[in-house]
């Protein structure tokens, strides 16, 4: 408990155009911990990620990064956007893509040494990634392309790391695939990890915490502190039922009450 | 074809072409084809304006051009990009129509600066050139990295505090001063096409950065060879064998990419989509 | 009464040029607006401007082989547009590639046949009349057909309009709906090739780009539907050729030993000082009221998204 915990959320607020995006949020993570950001589309975990990141100005509150204060050249978080589209034309090879994780913020024109290029080897092994290290990027799928980008994230060490919904479009044995990897990763190279996502049930095996964001207000813990009825109902400001069958979550309001705040997969059954 | 005033033009073609195709790759690589396009017809303006008081023209080239770059960057932060680029360009188009009513220039003046006289370069303006090019090289050498990050993927340089925003302005003031060096030599209208043609090929002949990079500047150089030389005998304008060769190496390249992925979907031997 | 006088210099409503002009650079920002809003939404910007500097190669070509000035910046826009369409897929990137190599190619043919204009025909001036051309110096016989044509592209926007309207904003709901979102692209540029030919011949090239983007990338700053827009960018295509016009009679008489400042300067400089002002809170305030009080807005979707086609 010594350690100062990696990143410190406090009472974060958010508005825009008069709208509050985040109303003070507040949580914490630890080195090596696995928290899953939960909520539905549009209930601001992109924004929350944005200021964490520094990329977005906060109405009020605190942002620290390992005790200090948030600086845009931090370079103890790693991040992995949503949305990267890379054009095919584009003539660069995974492996460049994540060996330029290392030195993207340096001038000039060095070539890499023998020590970085035995970095990039092994990040590639570690992600999994060696099969299509001399593709181009822009030629791989969805999936490969999330592993070049979280290896190039984490090759340069960075105590957290941040992903921006990378299970959105990924169908259910990818899924898999990208927790069981990322817990790996995380366990393995002793890095946080923040992961942005609106069903949790992929999630539940591998988060130690979880963040449960909903309109702008968000309840943090462990998974069994925090997705119960109580905790919910009142984040939500209506009644909802948390039931828990087969080891999986399921988050219902009442008959009439709007279910689309709760995040879930629509086809969600019971396997 | 290689003696006397023809060495001049040798040597300034070569150096242009390879400044078009160090610049040229980050244009392609960036999308910054409209922008490639805005600043050196905007320069041309500067150049007419420069002339209608007397001064060099080079000068007139390098301030309206330097103001596009600058222009077309800060209005771009509030507006589309494209919109704001033609914007710009039209505006100081209009200009250069201006100062050239104003002024008492004669039409082969104008078809130089806006389709270049590389016949015509003296042994004197080559050392600027070479100077100004060697500048560009060196800001391009300075910010491969950056440039490379914030044309890919802008969101993950601007967490890793690189501003991809002043990394875009940089880049447009070095296509500016690209553009100032290689106007007199090839035109305003026409450096567009070199900057444009070697590059788009290149990459398709290669995965690796560097090798596109390298590759974009050999077939600069030897699209402004072949057309020195086509223009030699011919007495065409130079300017006219630039874009056709550009225009066809482009060609190659996708029949290649098109022909090589062809091949893929057959089921001919691994390719690993590794090439050169 | 002075006041007046000041401002329209003598001899300015009575002027044969001046009417003529006055006409055709209505006509011309008319149809420009309506193509352009639907341009600057699409982020075809380049490709727009691309074909005005097409047009104007085919201007000089057909200045060489003798063919009407009219079926040479239109045809040769035509061609252009096809050739962007051919090359060019989708994603935005390898179309700007696409429209950089036709706008490279088609300025190396300009450059070719200026150079032979001139070793045929030792006219002079010839780069400058073609690239800046002069709406004072238009033939009056060619109206009829300039607005006829005007009409024609008008009516195509028309008749595309749901499915253009739809393809701009989304790709999926024109999946969805069945509609042919490669041909009613094509069928759009083609419209822009049409219309940014006549523009280029009637106006210059500059201009003919300018009244294209201008007044409807200003519009779909300040409005939030496509009609709107379509309406506010028709206003101040018009106003700020009108006002062109008149300044550029008048710098006639303010210049003392010249000829004047070119109209397109002043076209240009008032579309540009109206994008700037555009962008001032004040004016953008000013807008939403009015559209809010006033102007009968159709119910069409909102500006703000741009369409990655």
């Amino acid at each position: 408990m010594s350690d100062p915990p990696v990143l410190e959320v406090e009472k974060i607020c958010v508005s825009f155009s008069g709208r509050k995006i985040l109303d003070e949020v507040s949580f914490e993570i630890r080195e090596g911990e696995f928290t899953g950001l939960i909520g539905s589309n549009g209930v601001g975990k992109t924004t929350l990620l944005r200021t964490i990141l520094g990329m977005q100005r906060p109405d009020a509150g605190v942002i620290r990064v390992l005790a200090s204060p948030l600086s845009p050249r931090s370079r103890s978080l790693g991040y992995v956007p949503q949305k990267i589209a890379i054009d095919t034309d584009i003539p660069m090879r995974a492996r460049d893509f994540v060996a330029l994780g290392l030195d993207a913020h340096r001038y000039g024109f060095a070539r890499r040494t023998a020590h970085q290029h035995q970095l990039v080897e092994e990040m590639l092994h570690d992600v999994d990634a060696e099969r299509f290290a001399n593709h181009r990027v822009g030629s791989l799928s969805g999936g490969e392309q999330q592993r070049v980008f979280i290896a190039h994230a984490l090759i340069s060490q960075p105590r957290l790391l941040l992903l921006d919904e990378p299970l959105a479009n990924l169908d259910p044995k990818s899924v898999q695939e990208i927790v069981a990897l990322l817990h790996r990763v995380a366990r393995d190279h002793r890095v946080a990890i923040l992961l942005s996502a609106h069903e949790m049930n992929a999630l539940l095996p591998v988060m130690d915490r979880i963040v449960y964001v909903t309109d702008g207000r968000a309840a943090s813990g462990t998974t069994d502190e925090v997705v119960r009825s109580e905790v919910l109902s009142k984040l939500y400001g209506h009644h909802v039922d948390v039931l828990k069958l087969h080891g999986r979550v399921l988050v219902v309001a009442e008959p009439g009450q709007d279910n689309e705040d709760i995040p879930q997969h629509p086809t969600f059954t019971v396997s | 074809m290689f003696t006397g005033f023809m060495v001049n033009a040798w040597e300034a073609a070569t150096i242009v072409a390879t400044v078009a195709g160090v610049v040229g790759f980050f244009v392609v690589l960036r999308g910054s084809a409209f922008p490639a396009h805005a600043i050196p017809n905007g320069a041309f303006a500067g150049a007419a304006g420069a002339n209608l008081i007397g001064l060099n023209p080079l000068i007139g080239l390098g301030v309206f051009s330097l103001g596009a770059a600058f222009g077309i960057g800060a209005l771009s932060r509030r507006g589309r990009k494209d919109a704001v680029t033609a914007l710009a360009l039209v505006m100081m188009l209009a200009l250069g129509a201006a100062f050239l009513s104003l002024s008492t220039q004669y039409e082969p003046e104008i078809f130089s600066l806006l389709f270049g006289e590389i016949l015509g370069v003296s042994s004197s303006q080559i050392l600027p050139v070479a100077l100004l090019g060697v500048v560009c090289i060196i800001a391009v050498g300075v910010l491969y990295r950056r440039l490379l990050l914030t044309s890919l993927a802008p969101d993950i340089a601007a967490a890793r505090g690189l501003r991809p925003q002043r990394v875009e302005t940089a880049f447009l003031i070095i296509v500016a001063c690209a553009t100032t060096m290689t106007v007199p030599v090839v035109g305003a209208l026409l450096i567009f096409t070199l900057l444009i043609g070697p590059a788009a090929a290149a990459r398709c002949f290669t995965n690796r950065t560097e090798r596109a990079m390298l590759g974009s500047v050999v077939i600069a150089l030897l699209t402004v060879w072949m057309a020195i030389a086509c223009s030699y005998e011919t007495n065409w304008p130079v300017g006219f064998y630039v874009s056709v060769f550009s225009a066809s190496w482009y060609g190659i390249g996708r029949a290649y990419v098109a022909w090589h992925t062809t091949r893929v979907v057959l089921g001919e031997p691994p390719a690993s989509m590794e090439v050169g | 009464m002075n006041a007046v006088r000041v401002f329209f210099e003598p001899g300015f409503f009575a002027s044969g040029p001046v009417h003529v002009a006055l006409v055709i650079g209505a006509v011309t920002a008319i149809v420009s607006a309506v193509v352009g809003v639907f341009t600057v939404v699409r982020g075809q910007s380049f490709a727009g401007h691309a074909l005005t500097d097409v047009a104007t190669t085919g201007g000089s070509g057909a200045f060489f082989f003798g063919i009407s000035p009219l079926v040479g910046f239109i045809g040769s826009g035509v061609i252009g547009a096809g050739a962007m369409d051919l090359i060019g897929v989708q994603r935005v990137r390898s179309r700007d590639m696409a429209t950089g190599i036709v706008l490279g190619s088609a300025t190396g043919l300009a450059a070719l046949f200026l150079y032979l204009d001139a070793t045929k025909s030792a006219t002079t001036g010839a780069t400058q009349q073609i690239l800046f051309g002069s709406i004072f110096t238009i033939d009056p016989s060619t109206i009829p057909l300039v607005v006829i044509l005007s009409a024609l592209t008008l009516a195509v926007i028309g008749l595309i309009y749901r499915p253009l309207l739809i393809s701009s904003f989304s790709a999926e709901l024109t999946r969805a709906r069945g509609i042919n979102l490669r041909g009613v692209g094509l069928l759009f540029m083609i419209a822009m090739a049409v219309s940014v030919g006549l523009s280029s011949i009637a106006v210059g090239s500059i201009l003919s780009t300018a009244l294209l983007i201008g007044p409807a990338a200003t519009s779909v700053r300040l409005t939030s539907s496509i009609r709107a827009a379509m309406v506010l960018a028709c206003a101040l295509g018009v106003v700020a050729a009108w006002l062109g016009v008149l300044f550029a009679y008048d710098s006639f008489y303010w210049i003392p030993s010249s000829q004047g400042l070119p109209v397109s300067f002043f076209i240009v400089s008032l579309i540009f000082v109206f994008y700037l002002v555009s962008g001032l809170s004040i004016v953008r305030r000013g807008v939403d009221w009015l559209t809010r009080n006033n102007l009968p807005i159709g119910s069409t979707p909102a500006l703000t998204s741009k369409a990655e086609l």
